[in-house]
């Protein structure tokens, strides 16, 4: 017996002092069907990316202890009624330590309902409407720059083109296209632009073509708007077929992902809010370059990452980075650690607002503008057009 | 051209494809006395059906409809003898309950198959163009294409043995069954083209838009619109009354927003049930 003690002791030893690696779960609803889910498949995919990275280095490290992530996901089907019923399972059945949203500001509504009733935090992506953070919630915090910011930066660069433009806003009628649009109709008028025509849209909408005729008669030039993948990708191809002679199209959301090339000639010219572009070159101060992520996915999916993806694998990193300077898992002490958190990833500035009426906000992320263009091959590409400082090629204006 | 001229053409256009999803409706609860609630999912079947032969045929998708019409009558004639012929004779309830079932099951397998995500077909003809406004070649074959199946189920109808049968059956079935007419055969050949119908107007709408298994449910409330507008059983009707609910939109629109049609369609709906139970194409009898 005596021979025992020793070889128990060292081997007691060697794991008290390497720490058990535990696990630590993260829960998260995809939208794998319906609507949303070419938006919230490349969304998951930077989840992934960064899961498995933070893994393959040992995981997170924080008081001591090594947690390897794990994940457990659901289909929400695109349907607020299950993101309900699902993220109730993944805090209560499945004891999920930390949530992230899933994919659109709808969506991500719904679940921060039930999220902030068991006290659990959730970083949301891909969820980009700033009401929800005005409710009071406590462990709520936004990766994306909220709604409001999204189209002013298309009419400052509209202005500097065309500053008597008349624009047709023609958007998707959820809450997150609502809340861009509402905004900067108000921006656009500041700014002087003639608001010809302004109408909302079912979100199932598949046939354009009464909206469309309607844009063709109040004469306007430049359409802003759309709201997600499907009618945002279903309204540019109408536009194109109905060949309305538009100088501008910017789209939400939509033109930002890899399949926006399957709609060839109808995807030429169309403009995008971006949360981060490949080109994006933010020196970071914590987690890869952009170089490095989008080398890595690209090389694990077999396509480029979307700004969805950004988002994705950049909240992993955010909390990752929270539950390190935390030294604990413990949801007050990684929300105090968000709280704090101000810094610069490959995905740019993070920083969450601490005010009571507007807690978990995104105030740290700047967008930019990027524009499908034919390279000199005819092959679309996506170019950042705008802030000036950080574009990668001219703005192409008027495109028809 | 004004705005309003080209938004009833656009209307004109698709309202031909509203009345031939409406005919498949229309015949079935003329002549059998079911509501045939399997109706939208076979329209959305009819979608997916174009896309998988267009992905596999990339011929002009037009062409693939005739395949499409013969799925659509023997899928009809398997729902027939799975969910209506039982319950032919009872209660217009357990014929809604029935088809109702099967449309579960269709949507339930289609979500397996394809999920809710959409599809398209991308097939594109050249349309032509006045002043500002461009009318596509697709919306334009696809109401070609939906008048002359709707011409052909007339003839069918009016000039064939079988077509006759069906009218027989529709206006009694008794005597019909004395002049040695097999109901049950004839009752499952109108079934079968009742979902034919709406299987091939499933296969002209994907030519127009993205869809998914879900998108039937849409054209079959447009269907009911239709079907009441025209009176039961009467498919020419049901194509005018399409063409008719096609050019309100056409009208309407361009006053209103796009998200008050539905009000508008609906409103119709209960103003000609109250006012004209047998359809706006009959005339009122003593």
């Amino acid at each position: 017996m005596k021979r025992l003690v020793l070889p128990i002791f060292l081997v007691v030893a060697l794991f008290v002092t390497t720490g058990f690696a535990q696990n630590l779960t993260l829960g998260f609803t995809a939208s794998n069907t319906g609507a949303m889910n070419v938006d919230s498949l490349e969304q998951k995919r930077g989840f992934e990316l960064w899961r498995d990275q933070v893994n393959a280095a040992g995981g997170i490290k924080a008081g001591g202890k090594s947690y390897k992530v794990q994940f457990v996901s659901y289909d929400d089907e695109s349907n607020p009624k299950r993101v309900q019923q699902l993220y109730s399972r993944l805090i209560l059945q499945d004891k999920a330590d930390f949530l992230f949203s899933p994919y659109s500001s709808s969506l991500t509504a719904t679940a921060a309902i039930v999220t902030e009733q068991y006290e659990k935090i959730m970083l949301t992506t891909g969820a980009a409407e700033g009401k929800t953070y005005t409710l009071g919630n406590h462990y709520l915090f936004q990766m994306f720059t909220p709604g409001a910011e999204y189209l002013k930066g298309v009419l400052d660069m509209l202005k500097t083109k065309d500053p008597k433009a008349a624009i047709a806003f023609v958007y998707e009628d959820a809450s997150f296209s609502v809340s861009v649009v509402n905004p900067a109709k108000e921006y656009a008028q500041k700014l002087g632009f003639n608001v010809a025509f302004s109408e909302a849209y079912a979100p199932n909408t598949t046939d354009f073509s009464a909206i469309i005729d309607k844009v063709i008669a109040s004469k306007s030039t430049i359409l802003l708007g759309g709201g997600h993948y499907a009618d945002g990708s279903t309204l540019a191809k109408q536009l194109y077929e109905h060949k309305v002679q538009l100088k501008m199209i910017t789209l939400l959301v939509a033109p930002d992902s890899d399949k926006w090339t399957e709609l060839g000639d109808a995807a030429v010219g169309v403009i995008v809010p971006s949360q981060w572009e490949p080109q994006s070159a933010f020196k970071p101060q914590y987690g890869p370059s952009g170089a490095d992520f989008a080398k890595a996915y690209t090389a694990k999916f077999n396509a480029p990452p979307s700004y969805e993806s950004a988002g994705g694998y950049a909240s992993g990193l955010i909390l990752q980075r929270a539950i390190e300077q935390a030294g604990s898992t413990d949801s007050a002490k990684v929300a105090a650690a968000l709280n704090a958190t101000d810094i610069t990833t490959f995905y740019g500035r993070s920083k969450f607002a601490t005010e009571a009426n507007q807690h978990g906000l995104q105030v740290g992320h700047a967008m930019v503008l990027a524009q499908w263009q034919k390279d000199k091959s005819g092959k679309l590409v996506k170019q950042v057009v705008w802030p000036l400082a950080a574009k990668s090629a001219n703005l192409v204006y008027p495109i028809h | 051209m004004s705005g309003i001229l080209a938004s009833m053409i656009d209307g004109l256009l698709i309202g031909s494809v509203y009345g031939l999803a409406a005919m498949g409706l229309s015949l079935i609860w003329g002549v059998m006395d079911v509501i045939n609630l399997t109706h939208g999912s076979v329209i959305a079947l009819g979608m997916f059906g174009m896309y998988i032969l267009f992905a596999a045929f990339p011929v002009n998708a037009y062409f693939l409809l005739l395949p499409i019409l013969v799925a659509g009558l023997l899928l009809g004639l398997v729902i027939y003898w799975i969910s209506v012929h039982w319950v032919i004779g009872r209660s217009q309830l357990s014929s809604l309950l029935s088809t109702f079932a099967v449309n579960m099951m269709i949507i339930g397998i289609g979500t397996a198959i394809w999920s809710t995500s959409p599809y398209n077909v991308n097939f594109t003809l050249r349309g032509f163009t006045v002043g500002a406004y461009t009318f596509t070649g697709n919306h334009i074959a696809a109401a070609t294409a939906a008048v002359i199946i709707a011409l052909a189920l007339e003839l069918f109808l009016y000039r064939t043995r079988p077509g006759k049968a069906i009218r027989a059956v529709a206006d009694n079935r008794e005597a019909a069954e004395l002049m040695g007419i097999s109901s049950t055969m004839v009752l499952a050949l109108a079934f079968a083209i009742g979902i034919a119908l709406a299987a091939s107007s499933g296969a002209l709408v994907s030519t127009l838009f993205p869809f998914t298994i879900l998108s039937g449910a849409g054209y079959q409330m447009k269907s009911f619109v239709v079907t009441v507008l025209a009176g039961l059983g009467k498919p020419l009707g049901a194509l005018a009354a399409g063409v008719l609910l096609g050019l309100l939109e056409g009208a309407v629109t361009p006053f209103i927003a796009v998200s008050w049609i539905p009000l508008i369609e609906f409103g119709l709906f209960v103003v000609v049930l109250v006012a004209f139970p047998k359809g706006i194409f009959t005339r009122a009898t003593a």
